[in-house]
């Protein structure tokens, strides 16, 4: 039997996953085994399902792999594990993933459960950017008792938000 | 802290509990991902950097007032069979037993909540009940989680959620599931279109070990497969709907054996507790399948219902590790076997004959003990 993959060399490795309740059986040579990481059967599907969604993305950008700052994960680290390196990754392969995320959950937006120190974190910069917006405008109509007020709320607020909270 | 020995001696609160809807549901089971910000998942860290977690999040998890008196031990100071009974309580993970150095598993007294350092994720923890009680369980989750993202700055988008190694777990990161046995269904042959219906609306059925192991025993545990873009309130309310509906299939599957195939389910149930009570080799595959029959009798009235909880224990009992632990010593797969059915076959003389019990006189319990049949 010929490998699925480059049908050149014979198939050794048979690999037999249920998806969605059905069968799915490859054939692959050791050396197609081995390039797309069978060994871990767990990320294989997944890997499979990206090389399928990543290779024509990448053929539309440049040459050079994006790597994350943070830990110095690759894109074809994440083709071959499944994984991504740490929570920094998500900001750097973020964008192809979405087309990733709508086939694997039911939405691309977490609707549950936030952390309060990221809640307190969200609702005073959403208040900042509302004082900011209050401020331009109290300016713009000379207003400046009104925006002084407004100049000292801001720093109060920024103040707290430079504060370390909840975490290390 | 609590010592191995002791929690080995004590039953995890699930194996031996009742809750609703007992008969089926055997366990009720939430887990929540969760990572620490700006830090290498542990599949893609140093060891020195896992070893760093381990050391800020350890101190951290056994300080909650949950957690108190609790057990907790560093992966790499437990022996592999050690390690094994955790996985057969569902305590910690295959993946996070086999791993070493820099993993740890935090677990409170009455063995209802788990928390395994760098599994997968910095952290992964669950909690466990008896019985079909998701809500109830993931409030005691959700309360250890509340009380560490005090502690621990967690991985967290406003977008994607809490952030994972794997994709397929952002955003609630949660993870619902149900442990059903369903032996009608399976006798019935009913049991794969039930987990084709369930595949197709998004839940996974796996065995008894999760991923990629066999249905033993009966026994399928049901779980969510998405994470993303639903409150997990949403996740868990459909599980418990999916749940009740196979209760509903399964309930219905038991009155049409008992109505169209009595003689059936009399011979398995029967030669079951034969096997069990007079084998002397039993592999823990064959056991585990027959002692699921026997479960299936307690619910029938074949036996008195109060055998359930022994024949639940014996499920427990009878795995690999438990047996070792028990014998003091590693065992050879022969020897494990010899071992078994020793015990199963003390076990089971507190049960009467099933032959003797119809449906409508199931009261006196092992009232028959004294005169069953050695020989025909």
């Amino acid at each position: 039997m010929l490998c699925d993959a480059c049908k050149k060399e014979n198939a050794t490795v048979y690999l037999t996953q249920i998806v969605e309740g059905k069968m799915q059986k490859v054939n692959l040579c050791e050396a197609c085994a081995s390039e797309k990481g069978v060994d871990d059967p767990t990320g294989f599907a997944l890997a499979d399902l990206l090389l399928g969604l990543g290779s024509q993305e990448q053929v539309k950008k440049t040459s050079v792999e994006p790597t994350c700052d943070l830990c110095g994960f690759t894109q074809t680290d994440f083709k071959k594990t499944g994984r991504l390196g740490c929570s920094s990754c998500y900001s750097i392969f973020g964008e192809g993933l979405d087309s990733l995320l709508k086939a694997m959950h039911k939405g691309t937006r977490h609707v549950g459960k936030v952390p309060e120190s990221y809640a307190e974190t969200k609702n005073i910069q959403d208040q900042l950017e509302n004082l900011q917006e209050e401020l331009s405008s109290a300016v713009t109509n000379e207003q400046y008792e009104e925006a002084a007020r407004l100049r000292d709320e801001i720093k109060n607020l920024e103040t707290r938000l430079s504060e370390p909270q909840g975490g290390h | 802290m609590m010592k191995f020995s002791t929690l080995m001696r004590k039953p995890a609160d699930w194996m031996q509990g009742a809750g609703p809807h007992s008969d089926i549901v055997v366990s009720s089971r939430i887990r929540l991902a969760r990572n620490v910000r700006q830090i290498p998942f542990p599949g893609w860290a140093t060891k020195d950097v896992r070893n760093g977690v381990l050391e800020q999040l350890k101190p951290e998890m056994e300080g909650l007032p949950e957690m108190k008196d609790g057990f907790s031990s560093e992966l790499e100071k437990l022996s592999s069979i050690e390690k094994q009974v955790l996985v057969e309580r569902h305590l910690i993970s295959r993946e996070h037993a086999a791993k070493s150095g820099g993993s740890a598993a935090v677990i409170n007294r009455k063995q209802t909540i788990s928390i395994m350092i760098n599994e997968e994720d910095h952290v992964r923890m669950q909690a466990i009940r008896p019985g079909l009680q998701l809500n109830a369980t993931y409030e005691l989750i959700d309360n250890v989680d509340s009380e560490l993202e005090e502690q621990v700055g967690y991985a967290f988008d406003g977008r994607l959620g809490y952030l994972t190694a794997c994709p397929t777990n952002l955003g609630t990161g949660l993870r619902a599931s149900a442990m059903l046995h369903l032996p009608a269904l399976v006798l019935s042959e009913q049991i794969n279109q039930v987990i084709q219906a369930v595949h197709k609306i998004g839940f996974a059925v796996r065995g008894l070990y999760g991923e990629g192991t066999e249905a033993l025993a009966n026994l399928f545990q049901v779980s969510n497969q998405t994470t993303l873009g639903d409150k997990e309130v949403e996740i868990i309310a459909r599980l418990e709907k999916i749940v009740q509906q196979i209760i509903q299939h399964e309930h219905n599957a038991r009155v049409k054996l008992l109505e169209e195939s009595r003689t059936m389910l009399n011979d398995q149930i029967g030669r079951a507790f034969a096997v069990l009570r007079y084998s002397h080799i039993i592999s823990s595959k064959e056991a585990l399948n027959l002692i699921s029959l026997i479960r299936l009798g307690c619910d029938l009235n074949y036996y008195p219902e109060e055998f359930r909880a022994v024949v639940d224990l014996l499920l427990m009992e009878i795995q690999p590790a438990h047996l070792q632990i028990e014998a003091k010593k590693k065992l050879s797969p022969e020897e494990r076997d010899v071992l078994r059915a020793e015990m199963t076959r003390r076990k089971l003389k507190m049960l009467p004959e099933p032959d003797n019990v119809d449906n409508s006189a199931a009261s006196g319990p092992a009232s028959d003990q004294l005169n069953h049949p050695d020989d025909e």
